[in-house]
């Protein structure tokens, strides 16, 4: 508690973030989502950021928090429960703005016996909630929204942060595995009911492992059908990949290679699913 | 913390000394480097200087993510260049890149890490229709404005309300002076355009000579008002002084054209602040005398109100007056900017309009 008064430093694979709060739904959401992560009391940090009440009349009336990088506010202040949510949020555009060593994509990684799976998510595709499941099924989670690739080794660099779940999949997830540990749920926000997972221990003691990359799998839930996957043209999924990756362009025709050095390394597949029990069970066997 | 103890301002100085860096050194200078947008710059530094491997690891990678992103706005640059020359081909009249978009187009020492938003370029007052309609042709497009702010710009300013491309997004200030119309200090924007030089490649874009370079960044720096980025303003004006001051006519030259162009006074300070922040060589200040016609204790007062102005740029580096020095120096702006017969008006008509904007929020919210 005081250490997140003064600055706690969290160290989240390659990043250490300081942060300080004095909310207590920042509090409670570190103590059960993020406890098995190393945490400094001093040394270089990669971000420096602050989750608070906005003082003045609001701390009242419908109090809420906002979001500060190292002084500067760069979103609108939220409603008051919803201050981890928005401390997650923060920390991904932290990554996403800032990160450009590495070529991010927006998926979902996960590794099994050495090799990685990446999950491209169109919105509503279940990738959160698929990634959930195979967090909770043996897979080491690497990531659930920010896939990093390293520009020197071409290999996958986990985060092992929690999982964001929204709506449905959070009761879908709870009932999917007794060992499932969520956060508290934020209602309301922009994106619906929000609540997140805790990562398994051991994604997070090996957050220093990075992971090679074996297989692109575009996930889609749909009512009633059995899981199949089916081959998904390299072709596509070299543009899908950069289309969706924050810094594809920007990172020139580095970011050209490092993209067609991982479409060369994969399998790429569809893969439809509607039970999460099933889809796992294919998944496992793909890693063999 | 003052300006001259920050271990940003001793890296880009001397950049050896951080081989004695701590953490927490390390630790300040990627804050105060996001802030100030010199973490390219020093970046940069180290590889010329050949220290990226005494860098810590963490601490190199935002290093070259800066430098990713300069790489990535160099090549957009080129290419903007390009598109430029091409809609403008018709026009007889140069084209002047400024600031930034110079540096990176023709690789000045500036260039080096360094990032910018805009595209500022400069032609003829008497191209500027013909400039613009090309311009739209084209396909960059002007910010829709009310009446008055058009008039603003047109009537008062020395830019056109500032246009983006239609497709690709980017941001382009047309200018036909460096200080506004109504500026308290007028200079000679047909004598600048007839000094410049060609960028290499291109039959219609030009880059201002060298001394023309530095007077620009200047009164940029020095008229604007943007302190937040008055560090790397004046970092800019310290690569571009130290690497044409070797050249021993330069600094005549150089005095010679702020007389010309009537802009020694924002010279001066540039050369006082240059060299008590970054310790830039400039030869023996007291010749240069005749550039100044305050009196000595009001420019030392100037000098040390424009660097507290630049502390702006970090909580770290922020002092008590700070704050007083944001405010003189935001009046001070406009002082310089207009007379005071249009300026009342003028700051009146902004408050008003920023009193509705406001209203109308506080309606829709309570809605």
């Amino acid at each position: 508690m005081e250490r997140l008064h003064s600055g706690l430093i969290l160290e989240t694979g390659p990043f250490r973030t300081r942060i300080v709060s004095h909310t207590p739904e920042v509090l409670a959401g570190l103590d059960l989502l993020y406890s098995d992560f190393p945490v400094h009391d001093d040394g270089f940090c990669d971000f420096h950021v602050q989750v608070e009440r906005v003082q003045g009349p609001r701390r009242y009336f419908r109090p809420q928090v906002t979001f500060m990088f190292d002084g500067m506010a760069p979103f609108k202040p939220l409603p008051a429960n919803h201050a981890f949510a928005l401390l997650e949020w923060g920390l991904n555009w932290c990554i996403a703005g800032h990160a450009h060593h590495y070529l991010m994509l927006h998926a979902a990684s996960l590794e099994k016996n050495g090799r990685a799976v990446i999950l491209p998510g169109e919105p509503g595709a279940g990738k959160s909630t698929l990634t959930a499941a195979l967090t909770l099924s043996g897979f080491r989670l690497l990531s659930d929204e920010l896939t990093l690739v390293d520009r020197e080794d071409r290999l996958l660099v986990p985060l092992a942060r929690p999982v964001s779940l929204k709506n449905a999949s959070i009761d879908v997830i709870r009932s999917f595995s007794p060992r499932a540990v969520m956060g508290a749920a934020a209602h309301d926000t922009h994106k619906g009911t929000v609540s997140h997972l805790k990562p398994t221990s051991e994604s997070v003691l090996r957050a220093d492992e990075k992971a090679k990359p074996a297989l692109i799998i575009f996930p889609r839930w749909k009512a009633d059908a059995e899981a199949k996957l089916t081959h998904h043209s390299k072709a596509d999924a070299f543009m899908h990949t950069a289309n969706h990756a924050f810094n594809y362009n920007l990172l020139g025709s580095l970011g050209y290679d490092l993209n067609a050095s991982l479409i060369d390394a994969c399998e790429c597949y569809d893969f439809e699913y509607s039970q999460l029990s099933d889809a796992t069970l294919v998944l496992s066997e793909l890693m063999q | 913390m003052k300006l001259t103890d920050s271990p940003l301002i001793i890296a880009l100085r001397d950049p050896g000394v951080i081989l004695r860096f701590t953490d927490a050194e390390w630790d300040l200078i990627v804050r105060q480097g996001y802030a100030t947008g010199l973490l390219g710059r020093l970046g940069a530094m180290m590889l010329k200087h050949g220290l990226k491997t005494q860098i810590p690891v963490p601490v190199w990678r935002h290093m070259e993510a800066m430098l990713t992103i300069a790489e990535k706005q160099r090549r957009a640059v080129l290419w903007e260049v390009s598109q430029l020359s091409r809609a403008l081909v018709e026009v007889n009249a140069p084209v002047m890149l400024l600031k930034g978009a110079a540096y990176a187009a023709a690789e000045l020492a500036p260039a080096a890490g360094r990032t910018f938003s805009d595209i500022d370029i400069l032609v003829p007052k008497s191209a500027l229709p013909e400039v613009e309609m090309h311009l739209m042709l084209s396909g960059w497009i002007a910010a829709r404005l009310d009446p008055y702010d058009q008039r603003y710009y047109r009537q008062w300013m020395h830019e056109l309300p500032p246009m983006t491309h239609i497709r690709r997004g980017t941001n382009l200030d047309l200018h036909h002076n460096i200080l506004p119309e109504t500026a308290r200090i007028k200079t000679r924007p047909d004598l600048i355009l007839s000094s410049a030089q060609h960028l290499a490649g291109f039959a219609n874009i030009f880059i201002p000579c060298p001394a023309d370079q530095v007077l620009h960044s200047a009164t940029h720096l020095y008229h604007e008002g943007e302190w937040e980025h008055g560090l790397r303003d004046l970092s800019d004006l310290d690569c571009l002084l130290r690497a044409y001051g070797e050249d021993s006519g330069f600094w005549a030259d150089l005095m010679a054209r702020a007389r010309e162009l009537n802009l020694a006074g924002p010279l001066s300070h540039a050369l006082s602040n240059a060299k008590a922040i970054f310790q830039t060589p400039v030869p023996d200040l007291a010749q240069h005398s005749a550039l100044y016609q305050t009196r000595t204790i009001q420019r030392r007062m100037m000098n040390s109100l424009f660097v507290a102005g630049m502390t702006s740029a970090h909580p770290s580096l922020r002092h008590p007056g700070t704050g007083l020095a944001q405010f003189l120096l935001y009046v001070r702006s406009h002082w310089l900017r207009m007379p005071m017969h249009l300026l009342i008006p003028h700051l009146l008509h902004k408050a008003i309009a920023k009193l509705r904007i406001e209203n109308s929020e506080i309606h829709r919210s309570a809605e």
